[in-house]
């Protein structure tokens, strides 16, 4: 059993007197709870602790027993309170044979899509969820792929770096030579595609659509049609597909349907070592590569225990609040496509994300996808004239230009009449949604990571949580340029007193080790809140490597925010909660 | 354009009379509109967004229509990783589109499955489904990038001829075969060759 530290430590001894017996702590990070009280306990969490937030949901895979443990799946759930501080961890552990444990989803349905996905990767089935489809797969794929003893076709060894392929030299052999069938597929023995039920997937999509939401009370019974959006579709930002269930051009139910981009970032992150990761992390959220880089690094200084120097700090927060900017304008670029003006206004903001990339590209070597954040610091210092060129885009001309794209946006009749009153997202339901970032402050929740939890020295800088009233889609849009602002603000303080010294405390060796245990590690991304879960073994190599997506999470509400919308409001709402699709099925 | 001057032509005709090949004329009028997809997969795709914004500008090769409807494009870049899942919608956006029609694969994604190539659910390369004329590497690629293969793909097109290209063929074209997700992704071109043999050979309780 482990020593309870932070929160855990602060609430055990309430819950232990309100629930005896069911708690106990877990070996490295917060408590265990017995499955049979875990709603309970959430439900007391939540009511009468504060615990409003759910931010993850997720499990491990344990396949060998410990002398303390069975072979068990663990599922963890992290919970935050909304006045701030860390986060408590809830572990409920599930028979490996027989996986079972009851759903949050009906009170918390921040759960809903991080339940069905831990369906989907390890097979744990959930009681009480009202729709536990595969999310990312599709259903009749072979096997639940994050179980430890789930080998893909191109498997080779469990850890990286593998063995020499060649020992005695010679050519690269494609993996595709040495598979069976000379391809990345994997068939259980003795399949007949004759006897295969093809139509399976689409089929429960379908009765899903035709069963949920169902209003007997209407007086008029009217013929309704099902109507597929993508997954190649202009507006829906990537690969990503939504079945509409309509009546005329209303909304009757909304049902998307993800994993079009699921690129097993989970999987393979397991076998890379801790640095080979982090150019993975740029490909999440690729409009945001610097803010990935960081979460990821933050977590894992967790586990370090490392301190970053001064000089560090101040360059990841200028990166991230850049990333932020070119973020916010892109989203609010792409909205304009969403509502109406085909490409203009998002070439203002690519005008103004190549300058800034610039940058990026100048610290880093890369355009788009950097690799620049290390534990216990970032890759390379500023190149001479660096701060030079940052502060005259910061003061001169960045102000101007979204100054312009802001009247544009905001102020244009076609943007208001498109998105005031649509898609209103009240507080509470913000909350238990689980959103993250904008979409929970345009709620009017004034709920910010780098305020309730802060990270890189945030505490120093003079910066206001910008929040909006109604929570429809013109007050997510007006966020986002309220952000920017406060971003050049934390920009014109940090390039002015960027301490000198080193950028980089600890030397890294690509074999680098991390600390046993297990964390979780997140930061204010300019989408919300991006958290990673890491399990170390005290290896080379993550255990568990778990990505807390906020745009997958943001989209919960989705089918909410559209019912008894119009068809064309739906392109409004999706382009209002923004979305990257490399992040929601990573 | 190669074009040939007509001895005949008065001098002040010859800079607006030129004699030269249907190939010629026909290859040069399509190398300068060819119209793309608005198709984007993953990273790659927002490369290709910049490529056709204001600092790098397709529209200098007459591309900066971008069409949602591949009924009316003639050009698919695969800007991203195909995973199995997106594999029949894929191979679909592909058959809908009318010939001529080119495939330029963007990034170490669409070349071999790239930094994901291990994962399960990941197509090794968009030319297991779609044949490619282009392959433009790069994680991602730079605009640059994806301009020099555009520009060659340019020059492949301007090396066609009528009498060779698929679009003439008298037979009707009865596209590729849309695979389908079993267990796995089944691709019925790959089935009816690799599969046969694979029974035999392969001990299953192995895989």
């Amino acid at each position: 059993m482990g020593e309870l530290k932070g929160v855990a430590a602060d609430i055990f001894p309430r819950l232990n007197e309100r629930f005896p017996g069911a708690l106990q702590p877990a070996e490295r990070d917060g408590l265990v709870v017995d499955a049979r009280q875990l709603v309970a306990v959430a439900r007391f969490l939540r009511d009468e602790q504060q615990f409003h937030y759910l931010s993850s949901v997720t499990a491990v895979d344990y396949p060998q027993p410990t002398a303390e443990f069975p072979a068990r799946f663990d599922l963890v759930y992290h919970f935050y309170r909304l006045s701030g501080g860390g986060y408590l961890a809830l572990h409920v552990h599930a028979d490996r044979d027989k996986p079972v444990v009851p759903s949050l989803t009906p009170e918390f349905p921040a759960a809903d899509f991080q339940e069905r996905e831990v369906w989907d990767m390890f097979g744990v089935r959930f009681e009480g969820h009202p729709d536990l489809r595969r999310l990312l797969l599709w259903e009749g794929f072979d096997g639940f792929p994050l179980r430890k003893d789930w080998k893909e076709a191109y498997y080779e060894e469990e850890h990286k770096p593998f063995k020499s392929r060649f020992p005695e030299g010679g050519a690269p052999v494609p993996a595709e030579e040495r598979t069976p069938l000379k391809d990345n597929l994997r068939f259980p023995a003795g399949w007949e595609p004759q006897d295969w039920d093809f139509e399976e997937a689409d089929r429960l999509l379908y009765q899903r659509m035709l069963s949920a939401d169902r209003d007997p009370a209407k007086p008029l019974q009217t013929d309704e049609m099902i109507l597929n959006m993508g997954p190649h579709h202009p507006s829906t930002h990537g690969v990503f597909r939504l079945a509409v269930r309509l009546d005329g051009e209303t909304v009757r139910h909304l049902e998307p349907v993800f994993g079009y981009l699921h690129r097993n970032h989970e999987k393979i992150g397991e076998r890379n070592t801790w640095l080979q990761n982090i150019p993975f992390t740029d490909r999440l959220d690729y409009i945001n590569g610097m803010t990935n880089n960081l979460a990821y690094c933050i977590a894992m200084e967790k586990l370090l225990g490392w301190e970053v120097p001064e000089r560090a700090q101040t360059l990841r927060v200028i990166m991230a609040e850049f990333a932020r900017i070119i973020n916010h304008m892109v989203a609010a670029g792409f909205y304009g496509n969403d509502v109406g003006f085909f490409v203009t206004a998002a070439l203002y903001a690519m005008e103004e994300r190549e300058l800034i990339l610039d940058l990026f590209e100048a610290v880093s070597g890369g355009r788009m996808l950097y690799n620049y954040m290390r534990p216990g610091g970032v890759a390379a210092d500023l190149p001479e004239g660096w701060v030079e060129q940052a502060k005259l885009l910061v003061d001169e001309r960045l102000p101007r230009k979204i100054e312009l794209m802001q009247t544009m946006m905001l102020e244009n009749e076609i943007v208001q009449g498109r998105s005031v009153g649509v898609g209103v997202l009240p507080p509470d339901r913000a909350i238990a949604f689980g959103t993250a970032g904008p979409v929970l402050r345009a709620s009017g929740v004034p709920y910010d990571i780098r305020r309730a939890e802060p990270y890189c020295g945030y505490e120093q800088f003079d910066f206001d949580i910008v929040t909006a009233e109604h929570g429809d889609s013109y007050d997510r849009l007006a966020l986002r340029f309220g952000e920017i602002w406060q971003s050049l603000r934390i920009l014109r303080q940090a390039l002015d007193r960027i301490p000198a010294g080193p950028v980089q405390a600890k030397k890294l060796t690509p074999g680098l080790k991390l600390p046993a245990g297990e964390t979780y590690g997140r930061i204010e991304a300019p989408k919300g809140e991006l958290g990673f879960y890491l399990v170390s073994d005290g290896s080379a190599n993550p255990y568990r490597y778990h990505i807390r997506a906020t745009s997958l999470i943001n989209l919960t509400p989705l089918s909410y925010l559209t019912r008894g919308m119009k068809i064309a409001d739906v392109v409004a709402i999706l382009g209002s909660i923004d979305l990257t699709m490399g992040e929601v099925d990573r | 354009m190669k074009y040939v001057e007509l001895p005949e032509i008065p001098p002040e005709l010859q800079t607006t009379v030129r004699l030269t090949t249907v190939d010629q004329l026909y290859n040069w009028a399509r190398q300068r509109s060819l119209w793309p997809i608005f198709f984007g997969l993953a990273c790659c795709a927002f490369e290709m967004i910049a490529t056709a914004a204001s600092r790098y500008d397709l529209g200098r090769f007459g591309m900066e229509i971008m069409r949602a409807s591949p009924r009316q494009a003639d050009l698919i870049m695969i800007t991203g990783t195909v995973t199995k899942k997106m594999a029949p919608q894929l191979v679909r956006l592909y058959n809908q589109m009318a010939e001529p029609k080119y495939v330029l694969a963007m990034g170490a994604c669409a070349i071999s499955g790239g930094p994901f190539k291990e994962g399960y659910s990941v197509v090794s390369g968009v030319d297991k489904l779609i044949p490619v004329d282009v392959y433009v590497p790069g994680c991602p690629p730079r605009p640059e990038a994806l301009l020099h293969g555009i520009l060659a793909l340019h020059a492949r097109i301007g090396q066609e001829s009528t009498r060779q290209m698929r679009a003439f063929r008298k037979a009707p074209d009865e596209g590729i075969p849309v695979p389908l997700l079993g267990p796995d992704l089944v691709d019925w071109r790959r089935y009816e060759g690799l599969m046969e043999p694979a029974r035999v050979e392969v001990d299953w309780k192995e895989l």
